[in-house]
């Protein structure tokens, strides 16, 4: 049973995909300690850090894109899952400080005993325990994906609305957690961290292995999505984002279905968090930004969702340009990101995947593209209605 | 215990005769021998002085005994002669003109302590009392109301007799009342009685004073003043229930301002337009540069700067809503989640050209004279801007209506609401719809920004800090008619101050927040969705 899964989900682009993050979990590693700096092919600590960051950038753009690109889920709100995991392996990296703190306080990290607090909270128990802590990294935007999208599906809130309450959960997260007295370490956040599993954060070789987690991580997520979208259940989920209503009425339950693929996704971008706190070492309430979520939204759009590799493409790509404009043409990274937005939805509509596809794909029906409603079948559903929020078959001009 | 109350009810009687009716009698009191003594005397010689000074009655020795009070009356040791100095100025206590003590003049102050300058007030509010002035008549009677002193009594008698003005008679019951009821002589019948006056009197201060009473008052006064403060907490809970729905309602109506239009666009079109905020954004740097404008060509215009940007905001955001329509959107049609990305692209792009013309600081639009300042409504504060800004609301609320009901745009923008199909067949032209549709959600937009000018920072961020609210509004109103939004965002307004005293202000935007998912859970659609037999999504 198992097996036939695996089977089935490693078909040739996926093991494609899983085989080259695999192989660069090993290369860059080897590359940065093996050959000397100066030598050619020597990759600096600082870009291990920053591919580091980009590839869990890419865990999250791959979560958003199992619930928008396969299931028809615009979720704006999967930064909040991604911050939330990232806050609980900050809490765990917090508790690692120990006395080396400003204040040296053995239990309570800095800005607590800043805020004159005696004891530590209740919930930050547990969390000097690294597998506690991961457990928590999961469970957390796992159980709130949860209990949200149990509410949410069940009641059919769907389109605009799910979005926009989804920006509303990540913005009511974002004001809460600048709050001192929740005690995350209100507008700061969480930072200053010294040891991860006993081995310093900022070492040569901890940060290497970091890479190398968060490439393994990625290869395993795509695996996941891979095995997920393959299976029966993908084949519902690619059903529920075409025709949301006829999948009901087959007698499919949709809210199940919906829930199951944002579940796994706000778990992915959980797991993407907590890696991502380590490599940048620091993690405050901004990353709530409803903007953040959008801008998630894009680098999926820019790879082309609905495919596996698109959202990893568009996050590293998105992500280098961002790089590269804010320290070349500060001024003009929000122009280009603008442009980007409306550009790739007016004539991207597919991503780079896509028009890799239309230029140099052949013309037979691949398993991984979406079966589109073909025109007879869509005329019977209203035009501002339709569920598809895909691109229809041939534009239909603005009557 | 008697014996000390029978004692201290004697020298109560004693002092207020001599203090009074006594020292009255004898008008023949050397006026500026006492205050030429004042210089040499000691502590207590000054308190006789002072009584002495006072049972005069005349006004003249109001500025030395107010200098002796604030410590302003000084001796000088050469020449013997008493002076008031403030700052550098010496003046003479009686006459007030300026003294010239030359240059060897040695200074010390007349030293008072705490209980002095308690007789001091006392006395002078007690020669206040009969002055000419209503102004200061009233504020002697607020100074006993403050100080309530048994002694006093038989002065605010005197004073309440002669008095006419009715706003300075009351003042003086109530410190009237308040004096019996703090004063141990007083009977049982008479504190009841001085409770209602103090109910009806002392305003805001009721609650305290009867507060306080209750701790020294007879077990037999006990309940009336129980009673008393219960009814005047009540009251005040109905005041700040009141209070707080007028400031929901100016919340409201901002947000109703900002909301309106991007409930139209989405109602008509499906279209979730994320460059909304950027749209009243625009309006408000519009006001900016119409200000700019009128203030270097014609400064004689200055105060209806505000109404000539009311249509120039409206014209600009609108025709900059049919270019992104027609540029944009058009293209977009069917596939309602990628408008807002596109828009969301859009409204980065207009933000960061605003901050590049601009610069990121905030720019000031300065309130017209009708606007600034505020009125006292029955003790409620109300700002002129905000006032302005709730009438402004209502006015574009209504004149939307009447566009949507009495015109055929109106007719035609419904009709494409409900069923684009259908009303494409019956021939209406549903491009041209859209982009009026957008258009008029825009200048709107634009307009909401001029009101904005007078309540927040004109800043490229302007818009984002609205545009979660309105989409919150627009989600809990529905998109059915404009009441939804009418109905939500005062709803959302209210709810909001009505949170705020209890959880602060960052918490009650949370709970409303919550509170609104959960809601979306019960009414997907919202308040007053859109009722048809098409399936739902």
């Amino acid at each position: 049973m198992l097996t036939q899964v695996l089977f089935r989900a490693l078909d040739k682009k996926a093991v494609w995909v899983i085989g080259i993050f695999l192989a660069v979990a090993v290369y860059v590693p080897m590359a940065n300690l093996l050959i000397p700096p100066g030598q050619f092919g020597h990759v600096p600590t600082y870009l291990v850090s920053l591919l580091g960051k980009y590839l869990s950038y890419a865990i999250l753009a791959l979560a958003l894109d199992l619930v928008w690109g396969y299931c028809g889920i615009l979720s704006l709100g999967h930064s909040a899952f991604f911050a939330l995991g990232g806050y609980a392996m900050g809490m765990y990296l917090m508790r690692q400080i120990g006395t080396r703190g400003v204040y040296g306080n053995p239990t309570l990290p800095d800005f607590m005993v800043f805020l004159n607090w005696k004891e530590l909270p209740w919930y930050w128990y547990g969390f000097d325990n690294f597998w506690f802590a991961m457990a928590m990294v999961v469970l957390v935007p796992g159980l709130l994906a949860f209990i949200f999208g149990f509410f949410a599906f069940r009641s059919r809130v769907t389109g605009f609305y799910l979005s926009i309450i989804t920006q509303a959960m990540t913005f009511a997260l974002l004001l809460a957690f600048f709050r001192n007295d929740m005690g995350f370490g209100g507008n700061n956040g969480l930072t200053d961290f010294k040891d991860i599993l006993g081995a310093p954060v900022q070492a040569q070789t901890t940060r290497v292995i970091l890479f190398s987690a968060t490439a393994i991580a990625l290869a395993l997520s795509v695996l996941v999505c891979s095995m997920i979208v393959n299976s029966k259940l993908g084949k519902v989920m690619v059903a529920v984002r075409d025709a949301e209503s006829r999948t009901r009425f087959i007698g499919y339950r949709v809210e199940y279905v919906k829930l199951f693929a944002f579940t796994v996704s706000a778990i992915m971008a959980g797991i993407a968090g907590a890696l991502y706190v380590p490599q940048v070492g620091i993690i405050n309430p901004g990353e709530f930004e409803p903007g953040n979520s959008i801008e998630v939204v894009i680098w999926t759009a820019v790879g082309g969702r609905g495919t596996l590799i698109g959202p990893i493409i568009g996050a590293i790509v998105v992500n280098l340009g961002k790089s590269w404009f804010t320290s070349a043409l500060p001024e003009f990274w929000l122009f280009a990101l603008g442009a980007l937005f409306i550009f790739v939805t007016l004539f991207l509509p597919k991503g780079i995947v896509g028009l890799w596809k239309q230029l140099f794909g052949t013309p037979r029906k691949n398993a991984e593209e979406p079966a589109m409603p073909t025109p007879a079948q869509s005329a019977d559903i209203e035009r501002g209605e339709d569920p598809s929020t895909f691109d229809n078959p041939q534009p239909r001009p603005a009557e | 215990m008697l014996i000390s109350r029978v004692i201290r009810l004697t020298v109560l009687v004693l002092s207020l005769l001599f203090s009074t009716q006594f020292t009255h009698a004898q008008d023949t009191v050397d006026i500026p021998a006492q205050i030429a003594a004042m210089g040499e005397a000691s502590l207590k010689e000054l308190g006789q002085i002072v009584s002495d000074l006072a049972a005069t009655g005349d006004s003249s020795v109001v500025p030395a005994l107010t200098a002796l009070a604030d410590g302003n009356l000084y001796l000088d040791e050469i020449s013997g002669r008493v002076v008031i100095q403030t700052g550098s100025a010496i003046t003479d206590p009686l006459t007030g003109e300026a003294v010239d003590l030359g240059a060897e003049a040695d200074l010390s102050r007349i030293r008072v302590n705490n209980g002095l300058r308690r007789d001091i007030s006392a006395a002078l509010a007690g020669m206040t009392l009969m002055s000419d002035d209503p102004r200061t008549r009233l504020a002697a009677a607020q100074g006993f109301l403050a100080k309530p002193d048994a002694a006093n009594l038989p002065l605010l008698d005197e004073a309440i007799a002669a008095e006419t003005d009715a706003n300075v008679l009351s003042a003086m019951q109530t410190a009237r009342a308040v004096t019996i009821l703090g004063s141990e002589d007083a009977s049982i019948e008479d504190k009841n009685a001085a409770v209602p006056q103090i109910v009806s009197g002392a305003g805001r201060n009721a609650i305290t004073i009867l507060t306080s009473a209750l701790a020294t008052a007879p077990d037999a006064v006990k309940p009336t003043i129980q009673s008393a403060i219960s009814g005047l907490e009540q009251g005040r809970a109905v005041w700040g229930a009141l209070q707080n729905v007028w400031f929901g309602m100016s919340l409201g109506s901002v947000l109703l301002l900002a909301a309106i239009g991007l409930a139209i666009t989405f109602g008509v079109m499906g279209v979730i337009n994320m460059a909304h905020g950027e749209m009243v954004m625009l309006g408000a740097y519009t006001t900016f540069l119409v200000q700019l404008v009128i203030r270097q060509s014609f400064p004689g215009l200055l105060d209806y700067s505000l109404l000539i940007a009311l249509p120039v905001a409206f014209l600009v955001t609108g025709a900059i809503g049919v270019g992104i329509e027609r540029g944009i959107i058009r293209w977009l049609y069917g596939r309602p989640l990628e408008t807002l990305l596109a828009t969301w692209g859009l409204s980065l792009i207009l933000q960061q050209t605003v901050r590049s013309i601009f610069g990121p600081t905030n720019q000031m639009v300065i309130a017209p004279t009708w606007m600034s300042g505020s009125t006292d409504f029955f003790g409620l504060a109300i700002t002129y801007n905000r006032f302005w800004i709730v009438i402004f609301a209502l006015i574009v609320f209504f004149m939307l209506l009447l566009i949507l009901n009495r015109t055929p745009l109106g007719l035609q923008m419904r009709a494409v609401t409900q069923n684009r199909r259908m009303a494409s067949a019956m021939g209406i032209r549903t491009p041209f719809v859209d982009a009026m549709t957008f258009g008029l959600g825009s200048g709107i937009a634009g307009l909401a920004g001029v009101a904005l000018t007078q309540i927040d920072n004109i800043s490229p961020n302007l818009g984002q800090n609205y545009i979660i609210d309105s989409f919150m509004v627009v989600v809990f109103g529905g998109v059915g008619n404009l009441w939804g939004t009418f109905v939500g965002a005062l709803t959302l307004g209210v709810a909001n101050k009505f949170l705020e005293p209890y959880a602060g202000a960052v918490l009650g935007k949370i709970l409303i927040l919550v509170l609104i998912i959960l809601f979306i859970q019960r009414r997907p659609r919202g308040l007053f969705a859109l009722k048809g037999r098409a399936i739902e999504q």
